[in-house]
């Protein structure tokens, strides 16, 4: 039986008496995100396992001051963008500069969508998927999806991943990122653009041309 | 009033994020809507685009490996101490 979420005030609670079960939903909950957050800063799956454990150590010991002015999600989501910008900040002194400013992750260069020739109507269309309702969001597509999120170029990923796959707001997104709202709009807007046209072609739609 | 210019597929593929996130002005969110009304093509687009933001929803489902989890939980009561 699914354990369901606790109302985050008791959750709280039972976390700073200590229970296993709420520290055990906590983790559930947020530990794969907190990976995959902090392994946009740094620059290995190792390094990223460790920035995790260090938030967790930082959430246990932190959360009788947690006052819930963000709710518990944004806290820990911004120690863990801390800790892993300092961890890559350290790393970053044995690493030359060159390796770090070619993966800006921007994803410069035209959008995906930019081929129009003229006009601005479309000359391929995107194809209609198949009816969504009736096709369930099967794990293949899912799996595709996950595969097509990994060729996005870092900070497109990072957004994208952020505010799709866990629903973080865009302003929070921007604080946690250190972005401008309009950079972030930029690299979501790109990202989703990529992902969109990976998918139709893994569903086998023509891929649509303006 | 000046009259509303009609919005191009192009632009429409340029700006549909802003859209999705409402940070387009009322203006242009009345362009974008008269456009989608009017042009299946771009209909299309929209919807997929909403279709992809969904699936990407759906990647949250991922559980925590049992290994994994059991790690954490034993830091967590190494760190805690005895209950």
């Amino acid at each position: 039986m699914t354990p369901q979420p606790q109302p985050e005030q008791a959750l709280v609670r039972a976390l700073v008496a200590g229970e296993e079960r709420a520290f055990n939903e906590l983790v559930g909950r947020y530990h794969r995100s907190l990976i995959r957050l902090a392994r946009n800063f740094v620059h290995s799956d190792v390094l990223a396992e460790e920035v995790t454990q260090d938030t967790w150590c930082a959430v246990m010991t932190g959360i009788e001051r947690f006052q819930g002015r963000s709710s518990l999600k944004t806290w820990i989501f911004s120690i863990c963008a801390n800790k892993a910008r300092t961890r890559a900040e350290r790393e970053r002194r044995t690493v030359p500069f060159s390796m770090f400013a070619a993966e800006s992750g921007d994803g410069q260069g035209p959008a995906v969508e930019d081929r129009f020739p003229g006009g601005g109507s479309w000359t391929a269309p995107p194809r209609a998927w198949e009816d969504p309702q009736r096709r369930a969001i099967s794990l293949e597509l899912r799996e595709d999806l996950r595969d097509a999120l990994e060729e996005l170029p870092e900070r497109q990923r990072l957004v994208v991943t952020l505010r799709d796959v866990e629903g973080v707001g865009l302003e929070e997104i921007g604080r946690l990122l250190e972005l401008s709202p309009g950079n972030t709009r930029v690299l979501l807007h790109r990202g989703r653009t990529l992902l969109r046209t990976i998918l139709a072609d893994a569903l086998d739609a023509v891929p649509a041309a303006l | 009033m000046t009259t509303h210019e009609e919005m191009t597929c192009r632009e429409l593929v340029d700006v549909i994020t802003d859209y999705l996130e409402g940070k387009l002005s009322k203006k242009d969110r009345d362009r974008f809507e008269a456009h989608i009304e009017e042009c299946p093509y771009c209909l299309n687009y929209l919807e997929q685009m909403r279709e992809t933001i969904v699936t990407l929803g759906a990647l949250r489902e991922e559980s925590l490996s049992a290994q994994t989890r059991e790690r954490l939980l034993e830091a967590f009561r190494d760190w805690r101490g005895p209950a």
